[in-house]
């Protein structure tokens, strides 16, 4: 069990210096001088500090060094400086976390919470109008752009039916405090965290149908009817808890295409998130800020990856068994 | 089925063998959800190749007031913010999305296919090195790395379409890698082995054909999944500036939806209808390939 742990950090943890490795080549191989890549086409960069990120990389030394530099800083939490914003990425990224967690965790655990009650309902009845619309729905869910999804929401709830704000994450005269801020960013939470929501169910409420329609058919299911437990017991007892178990594992898998997601809605609402911050440095041709999210998002993938291997054990006595 | 018990001879009875792509047909033509699906998409590749030489007015020029609304002109789905016409925006533009999401998608199986196969096929170091580096790319967030990619190698449709067929290969992978550790085990290939085929013809020409079916149904659904992702890109910015597509469009109409919801609202129906069509012909030919799954 302990050897197992260990194995899957020190996974992890190579998983994340490859990234960092990778991030340096794409520096050296794209065309022009690594500073000048850095500096980006801004031309905002003096010379002391076009000199001062050639000593920061040791560009006159062997790659090998220059790697090893590399990676030593960014264990020190150095991800580099960004000229735009005059800040370490570092400090800039800390200065977004917060945002772009709350609307995911907001959307994700809705999704996850609307696609198990959808899956077990639809999945009793299979050829019932609900089942049908899980389909329906997955299937447009998944056919259509994250980012148009929210447009088209904004032009229906913020243009024809103004109820809820179209971005930003607070009402800009910034006069409110305590609730009634809470309650103004919940206000603007809701349409980027639905828009978001719609994406991850149309991906999970087909599989968690799926898995409930297999657990259904199981033999502990039926033996479990036959003894005659109420039919809401086994559903709800025996049933769920095995049929949330692929939804859960899936959405920690994919949890880099779940940050795809929200780098596109935080666009489209001005979310003063990661992504907002990412669709910015492509605008400002800021390639450390860019490098230093690329990196910080591997990390928070690979730490999902490990949340969710943890949360299936706990879920699951029989796979800490073996 | 009791039916041909009863008859008298049993090569009499038997019906002609029937070949299985004809088979897949058949299963496939009673899927009307997919038949759909392939008539749209038959529709929006025909429109996208010889539209702009019906429709002539040029895309990227203004030809009349901008942001006139749909109906209001000569004109019918109305002018963007500078005046150029939506319609042949959308005839041209299906060019570029069409071609990135097809370069792309046979990127994404080019990559998998060859990844999953040695994989599948060697076992052993090989399997456990290419499996590692599956492994990385799938932690990678897609997205994000195409992003860096797009913008640090300028943003041209090669460019574009490279990067998302190097970032989206992992699954096609992984699936190849399963079908071919199952067959490598069956008779026909043990009998091929025996007979002195060598290590590439086993790969290429007795398991790879037989690993198909699954194999056509994922790379048909990347064909979707590519268009969305070049749209996700250039609405970030990140898109050729000799060519316009879908995605860009919509980019480019953002800032001006309260003035004009329809330079947005088409393009993005565009994008919709043709992965939806893309996604109905998928399913259709999962079902047309593995008959027992029909049930669910």
């Amino acid at each position: 069990m302990l050897n197992g742990s260990v194995i899957k950090l020190s996974n992890a943890v190579l998983l994340l210096i490859a990234v960092l490795i990778l991030n340096f080549a794409l520096i050296h191989v794209a065309p022009g001088d690594p500073v000048e890549v850095l500096v980006g086409e801004m031309g905002g960069a003096t010379p002391e500090q076009i000199a001062d990120l050639r000593a920061h990389f040791g560009l006159d030394r062997p790659l090998y060094i220059q790697i090893a530099t590399y990676l030593g800083r960014v264990v020190q939490g150095d991800l580099g400086y960004s000229l735009y914003y005059d800040q370490p990425v570092t400090q800039l990224i800390a200065g977004r976390v917060g945002p772009t967690l709350l609307l995911v965790g907001t959307a994700l655990l809705s999704a996850i919470l609307v696609c198990t009650v959808l899956g077990v309902f639809s999945a009793q009845k299979r050829r019932s109008v609900l089942s049908h619309l899980v389909t329906v729905l997955s299937l447009a869910g998944f056919s259509a752009p994250a980012f148009w999804v929210g447009i088209m929401l904004i032009l229906l709830l913020s243009v024809a039916i103004p109820i809820l704000p179209i971005s930003g994450m607070s009402s800009s005269d910034g006069a409110a405090s305590g609730v009634m801020y809470v309650l103004d960013v919940l206000h603007h939470l809701i349409l980027p965290a639905l828009t978001l929501a719609l994406i991850y169910l149309a991906f999970y409420s087909r599989l968690s149908r799926a898995s409930m329609l297999e657990v259904l058919e199981s033999d502990y299911v039926r033996t479990a009817r036959a003894k005659g437990l109420p039919r809401r017991l086994v559903i709800y007892k025996h049933a769920l808890r095995n049929a949330v178990l692929p939804v859960v594992t899936f959405a920690g898998l994919q949890f880099g295409q779940v940050i795809s997601g929200a780098v596109l809605v935080e666009t489209v609402f001005a979310w003063p998130g990661l992504g907002t911050l990412a669709f910015e440095s492509i605008l400002r041709r800021d390639t450390p800020t860019l490098l230093g999210i690329l990196f910080f998002s591997s990390v928070m993938v690979v730490a999902m990856n490990l949340l969710t291997d943890f949360l299936v054990r706990r879920i699951d006595p029989r796979i800490k068994a073996q | 089925m009791s039916d041909a018990m009863h008859v008298s001879g049993p090569l009499a009875a038997a019906p002609k063998p029937v070949s299985p792509s004809l088979q897949a047909w058949r299963m496939f033509r009673q899927n009307h959800a997919a038949l759909v699906g392939l008539a749209i998409l038959a529709a929006i590749i025909v429109i996208s190749l010889i539209g702009p030489y019906v429709y002539t007015v040029p895309p990227r020029e203004m030809v009349w007031m901008p942001l006139t609304p749909p109906g209001q002109s000569e004109y019918i789905l109305g002018t963007d913010y500078l005046g150029r016409d939506l319609l042949a925006g959308l005839i041209n533009g299906g060019r570029v999305t069409l071609l990135v999401g097809f370069s792309a998608a046979c990127l994404t199986v080019l990559i998998g296919v060859s990844v999953g196969a040695l994989a599948g096929f060697f076992g052993g170091w090989v399997d456990n090195l290419l499996m590692r580096v599956t492994e990385f790319f799938q932690v990678l967030p897609h997205l994000l790395f195409a992003m860096v990619v797009v913008m640090l190698f300028s943003p041209t449709l090669l460019n574009i379409s490279a990067a998302i067929g190097v970032v989206s290969w992992t699954s096609t992978a992984r699936l190849t890698r399963a079908e071919f550790q199952r067959i490598r085990e069956m008779e026909y290939v043990k009998a091929e082995r025996a007979i002195g085929a060598g290590n590439a013809r086993l790969i290429w020409r007795v398991i790879l054909p037989n690993a198909a079916p699954p194999l056509i149904v994922v790379a048909a659904l990347s064909i979707g999944t590519a268009i969305l992702f070049e749209a996700g890109l250039s609405f970030l910015g990140l898109s050729d500036p000799n060519a316009t597509s879908w995605g860009r469009m919509i980019g480019d109409n953002r800032p001006y939806i309260l003035d004009s919801s329809w330079g947005v609202t088409f393009p993005g129906l565009c994008i919709f209808l043709t992965v939806l069509a893309i996604s109905l012909v998928g399913d259709g030919l999962n079902d047309a390939f593995n008959p027992k799954l029909r049930q669910r």
